[in-house]
């Protein structure tokens, strides 16, 4: 994955270039670049704040996994990086682009063209087949029909669901649907994944197939990021961050962690 | 994929909620259609009612002082002269922009002659207007004229005359068959001889000559009024006056009608946008998580709203389609209760705009729901997330 962005003063451009300057490695080495981060709802009593001043930096190709206990900010987290969810404070960059500092709808341009969404409970729309699901993302992209339709066949067919396209969620078991998610996140061939609990309702031998689909597209040189508090697949990522109360108690990469 | 195929995948694929929205709109289309349709149809039927009743305009010269009273024997005050009415006026009639308002254009000629020592009217007609125009004359005995040499003689005057089918009657030294005798009607009508226009001008000297021209306007065409004013700017020299309470009668009883089921219309329309209306808030309800999914993978506001109006809009359409179809066929059904014998008025423009406004008041009645939907919190709607 090569994508970089030129950026402008005003950083108002998503059109990617080629990464040929050492300004450019340096923004590939900061591909996510998290500041200040803070996040507060208002609640029914006292403001709740789920983000405390995070800070962080993940360089691209990598595969980070950021864990913690049910309500640590994890999922707060992601909807803030995914550009979802406007931060109370701070800043997100990725590839450079201040996401919150975009102007208008630019932000759900960004989110078609940069990132790729894989939820907890798949969340495939429940009257469009598999086929139909994976093509979502291009539905608002202007190409050709039988150029969108190439590019899902062949996203399906490397999730190994090539023959399963005409089959409506209802009729997919769970990891099917969890690979035509997947699929659905890559067929924009975005630089970044962000996945949220993507094993949470899956069985051990599903859960082993889906995180080796989620490997081999991290070596394959996709930046990916991923929540979840299974220590199962801790395993799988080049580096995990530990979420407590809202801060980042950070963490040895996978291999030294054991 | 479109936003379109998404809109129509959605209908296509939850069947249950889309007939619920369909049905909402179908039946308020076919409401609509059979009342427009009811109302077209018995307009129409009243208006060739109203139509047998003859010539709702009647052109006389201007300078004429007499009243235009044919019954008795003295017609003298009839003048004629520079400002009289001729053939030629006859293409003025059938000149004028509203022409295709004007049904039947009746010219005629009256004048007194002596049949058998005593004096009668004689009318010279274009007999096939005549008969067309004057629904009411049945021949009771025999035919119309045919030709110059032909009259008949209404009930009254065969009697005193003593004319019968098949008799020869002598007028000015020429001679004339009588083909048949006119049925009472009960009116001036009964005392006339009648004979064709031009055997009619010849016998009483007065070629090219007209006393009145009667005109029947077609109710379904342009206003009487503005024909009338037509023929006026046509006809300088001559009067042209609308038998008003045959118009008036047919205004208002065409208009009550209309504007009844205008008011029903309203309120169907109206019940119509409250069930889309509904059907759609609670179909956006139902689908937060899905909206959530389509704004994460990158869809603006405008889209998603988009997407919402293209359902309401396809729905409409189909409903359209259908309830044009549901309503006719209540037409048909209905009309024989309400206006026996009228026949059912096919509109095929009725059938456009039903189409369209069923998709437009899909859109209307959809875009309070499309515009929430377009607003909604990514996050809210992701409650995953």
């Amino acid at each position: 994955m090569t994508h970089v962005t030129a950026q402008t003063g005003a950083e108002d451009s998503l059109a990617p270039v080629l990464p040929s300057s050492p300004a450019q490695e340096e923004r590939a080495a900061r591909f996510i670049e998290v500041r200040g981060l803070e996040k507060t709802f208002a609640g029914d009593g006292a403001p709740v704040q789920a983000l405390r001043g995070l800070d962080l930096v993940v360089p691209e190709g990598s595969f980070l996994g950021v864990m913690g206990q049910s309500g640590s900010g994890k999922s707060t987290f992601l909807a803030v990086l995914g550009g979802l969810s406007h931060p109370s404070a701070g800043e997100v960059r990725v590839d450079g682009i201040d996401l919150y500092g975009l102007p208008g709808e630019r932000l759900a341009d960004f989110r078609r063209e940069y990132l790729g969404f894989v939820f907890q409970s798949f969340n495939l729309v429940p009257y469009l087949t598999a086929l139909e699901n994976v093509l979502l993302p291009l539905a608002v992209k202007r190409m050709p029909a039988a150029e969108k339709r190439a590019r899902a066949i062949e996203v399906l067919g490397r999730v190994g669901l090539a023959d399963r396209s005409r089959h409506l969620p209802g009729k997919l078991s769970g990891g099917e649907q969890e690979r035509v998610a997947i699929a659905r996140a890559l067929v924009n061939d975005p630089p970044l994944l962000l996945a949220d609990e993507p094993t949470g309702a899956l069985d051990s031998e599903t859960t082993t197939e889906v995180m080796e689909l989620f490997a081999e597209l991290h070596r394959e040189g996709n930046t990916i990021v991923m929540v979840t508090h299974n220590l199962e697949i801790r395993r799988y990522f080049d580096r995990t961050v530990v979420l407590k109360d809202g801060r980042l108690e950070g963490g040895p990469p996978a291999g030294e962690a054991g | 994929m479109t936003l379109r195929s998404i809109a129509v995948a959605s209908l296509r694929r939850r069947k249950a909620r889309a007939a619920f929205l369909v049905a909402g709109l179908l039946i308020g289309v076919a409401t609509v259609v059979t009342l427009l349709t009811l109302a077209r149809s018995m307009s129409g039927d009243a208006e060739a009612s109203l139509e047998s009743f003859g010539a709702n305009i009647v052109i006389t010269p201007k300078a004429q002082d007499v009243a235009l009273t044919y019954g008795g024997i003295d017609v003298g005050g009839v003048r004629v002269g520079d400002q009289g009415l001729t053939m030629a006026d006859l293409e003025r009639v059938r000149a004028i922009p509203a022409r295709e308002s004007i049904a039947v254009v009746a010219p005629e000629l009256v004048g007194p002659v002596q049949v058998k020592g005593s004096r009668v009217l004689l009318m010279g007609v274009d007999t096939r207007a005549q008969f067309e125009l004057k629904r009411w004359w049945s021949i009771g005995a025999g035919r119309p004229p045919e030709n110059g040499r032909e009259l008949i003689a209404g009930a009254r005057a065969a009697e005193v005359l003593g004319l019968r089918m098949g008799d020869y009657v002598r007028i000015r030294g020429e001679r004339f068959t009588v083909t048949g005798t006119l049925a009472p009607t009960g009116g001036q009508d009964d005392e006339l001889l009648v004979a064709e226009l031009g055997a009619v001008q010849r016998l009483l000297d007065r070629p090219g000559e007209l006393t009145l021209i009667e005109v029947a306007a077609a109710y379904s065409g342009a206003p009487v009024d503005r024909v009338v004013q037509q023929l006026s700017a046509a006809l300088p020299g001559a009067k042209v006056s609308a038998v008003r309470e045959a118009v008036a009668s047919r205004l208002h009883a065409v208009d009550r009608f209309k504007g009844f089921s205008l008011v029903i219309v309203g309120i169907v329309v109206g019940i119509e946008i409250l069930v889309v209306f509904l059907t759609m808030m609670g179909s956006v309800s139902e689908r937060t998580t899905e909206i959530g999914v389509f704004r994460a993978i990158g869809f603006r506001r405008a889209q998603i709203t988009r997407l919402v109006l293209l359902e309401a809009v396809a729905a409409g359409l189909v409903a359209g389609v259908l309830g044009y179809a549901a309503g006719m066929a209540a037409s048909y059904a209905v009309l024989p209760v309400v206006a026996e014998g009228a026949p059912v008025a096919w509109a095929p423009l009725l059938g456009l705009a039903a189409v369209v406004t069923a998709a437009l008041t899909g859109a209307l009645a959809a875009l309070y729901p499309a515009l929430r939907a377009g607003r909604l919190d990514p996050t809210e709607a992701l409650r995953a997330l």
